[in-house]
């Protein structure tokens, strides 16, 4: 299905994600399967299946990189993947702390998986994770919230390391405050398939709930990564380097019109309908996020 | 200013329990506002402040975890009562007591930032010299996706603990006749909201907060802000007074582990 990684192929994927019931679970290079969220926001209707999720199989072992944003989502996604492989699922590994990413870890608790995240991860869970509940149960309904267990990681990730799934290690690196404060990335190295969490966005507007400066400094380390091809926490694939484009083009227009309302004394409540938004036809879900990403960076950028 | 604080965490607490019964009681939960005005404010009549008090907010919460919020005074001509103090009260918060503001005659405006938990109202509550206390009331939704009424930045908001800046802003052309000026003070605080010992990571979050900030032009208290748990990381007050000629202004915040931060600038250019 994703032979190459141009525009038009993502737009069929789309389509596809809408119209057939299905959990598609696709092969994007050898012994990587990832399922595409569709760009939207966590409701019932779409039982919190907005974000990219995925599996690397090894010789020996699986390694399962985020679990969705429901049980109910985490559940067909484990199903997807028993029909896959049968081999060991020995980690769950946790992009960052959002609910969209993590609320299905539930679903894999049994497996006897060993959860992995980033050192902050714990601390933010314990921070956010009760308010996530609450919030999303008002908007999902308790139906599909009241399942949801926040499942900390036990080895947690402060720097890099290397897990070997058998003749098939992954590269986990732990960043600093960027999109998040728990962010981390998972290279394949076989196949050089980065899993860049919400660290990468494309279509989908990015989303700043960290540090916009953190995040522009992460993107010149995370260019650095000698892969081939991206898959984002929301939106199409894409190649590597070239993939983070957009994003950064985003990031930094975000950056100057703050900088420049801010200079200009311009109060926080008015700033925030103007900055970014010349970049508006550029992305979807821009209205749900730009004010509040406007918002973020505001509140960073006046300190300097 | 710890015992002013204590009350407030004891009014909140009180509220919020109250508030957890209602819930349970029916899956649509009553307004919680006759009873928050009741126990915050004795009893006392509230007036429609509607004309002598406005309160701004967005329509939407953006971020939740810093929700801008804007207090503007307009007494009549004529009206010799002062505005003593301003009460905000985020209703559906766990501590609803925002904070209270207790102002300068001159001080019209003050802009702050808040947390919002949730879909919930909004008052705004005025008492003025005479005694007599005016509400107004706005209503705000939650904000969508992932955004939480949290710390960003766990990794920074240590650094530079009770840092505080001041700014003066210039004031436009077609306002220099006006006799009020714009001011922005900000300090560096994580203002914790305080957790619970977490059943997953036994992870402990005690209440860190700024608890009061004093702002004065020369000797003359301009402003003070008694704040609670709903006011946003590194507490920010955009404020309209009018200038007095002071050489300097000040500005000292406390917080709830008994911190005491002090700083001084100059009058810059906009007051002369």
């Amino acid at each position: 299905m994703f032979t190459n990684f141009d525009g038009s192929i993502g737009l069929t994927f789309c389509q596809h994600a809408r119209a057939d019931d299905q959990f598609s679970l696709s092969e994007i290079a050898p012994g990587v399967y990832v399922h595409f969220g569709r760009t939207a926001l966590m409701t019932s209707e779409n039982e919190g299946d907005i974000a990219n999720i995925g599996i690397i199989v090894g010789q020996d072992l699986v390694a399962v990189i985020d679990t969705g944003g429901s049980v109910r989502e985490g559940s067909q996604f484990l199903a997807a993947i028993r029909e896959r492989t049968s081999k060991p699922i020995r980690y769950v590994i946790n992009s960052h702390a959002h609910p969209d990413h993590l609320f299905g870890n539930a679903a894999f608790a049994p497996t006897g998986a060993t959860f992995v995240g980033h050192a902050n991860l714990p601390q933010a869970l314990a921070l956010r994770g009760p308010l996530y509940r609450d919030a999303f149960r008002r908007i999902m309904g308790p139906a599909l919230i009241d399942e949801v267990k926040l499942i900390a990681p036990t080895l947690t990730i402060d720097g890099a390391i290397h897990l070997d799934l058998g003749q098939r290690v992954l590269t986990l690196r732990a960043w600093r405050t960027a999109h998040s404060d728990s962010d981390l990335t998972v290279l394949d190295e076989a196949t050089g398939t980065l899993f860049a969490g919400d660290l990468v966005f494309r279509r989908h507007v990015p989303v700043l709930d960290g540090s916009i400066r953190g995040w522009l400094t992460a993107l010149d380390e995370l260019a650095d990564i000698r892969a081939v091809r991206v898959v984002p926490g929301h939106g199409p694939p894409g190649d590597w380097p070239g993939g983070l484009a957009d994003e950064r083009r985003y990031l930094q227009r975000l950056a100057q019109d703050t900088r420049s309302l801010i200079a200009q004394g311009v109060p926080l409540a008015a700033a925030v309908q103007t900055a970014g938004a010349t970049e508006k036809l550029q992305w979807q879900l821009f209205e749900e996020y730009n004010a509040r990403n406007a918002t973020a960076a505001y509140s960073e950028l006046e300190w300097e | 200013m710890r015992s002013k604080f204590a009350i407030l965490c004891a009014v909140g607490l009180a509220l919020c329990l109250g508030a957890g019964s209602l819930f349970a009681a029916a899956p649509e939960p009553d307004d919680p506002w006759p009873d928050l005005a009741r126990d915050i404010f004795k009893g006392r009549p509230l007036a429609d402040g509607t004309g002598l008090i406005s309160i701004e907010m967005p329509y939407r919460a953006e971020d939740a975890a810093i929700v801008p919020v804007t207090l503007r005074t307009n007494l009549p001509a004529g009206d010799t009562r002062a505005i003593k103090t301003i009460t905000l009260v985020i209703d559906q918060n766990p501590s609803p007591v925002a904070a209270t503001f207790t102002v300068d005659p001159g001080v019209t405006m003050i802009s702050t930032r808040v947390r919002v938990n949730s879909y919930t109202n909004v008052h705004a509550v005025a008492e003025l010299s005479d005694g007599s206390l005016y509400v107004v009331q706005t209503y705000i939704k939650a904000s969508g996706g992932c955004s939480a009424p949290a710390a960003k930045n766990t990794q920074e908001a240590k650094a530079n603990l009770g840092l505080m800046r001041f700014r003066q802003f210039a004031t436009p052309k077609q306002a220099q006749a006006s006799t009020t000026r714009e001011a922005q003070i900000m300090i560096r605080h994580p203002n914790n909201s305080g957790l619970q010992m977490d059943q997953i990571t036994h992870l402990y979050v005690p209440l860190f907060i700024v608890s009061g900030l004093r702002v004065w032009q020369g000797d003359q208290l301009l402003l003070s802000m008694d704040g609670g748990i709903s006011i946003s990381e590194d507490p920010n007050l955009r404020f309209a007074y009018r200038p007095n000629g002071a050489a300097v202004f000040r500005a000292e915040a406390s917080d709830t582990e008994g911190h005491v931060f002090r700083a001084e600038w100059p009058a810059g250019p906009s007051e002369m």
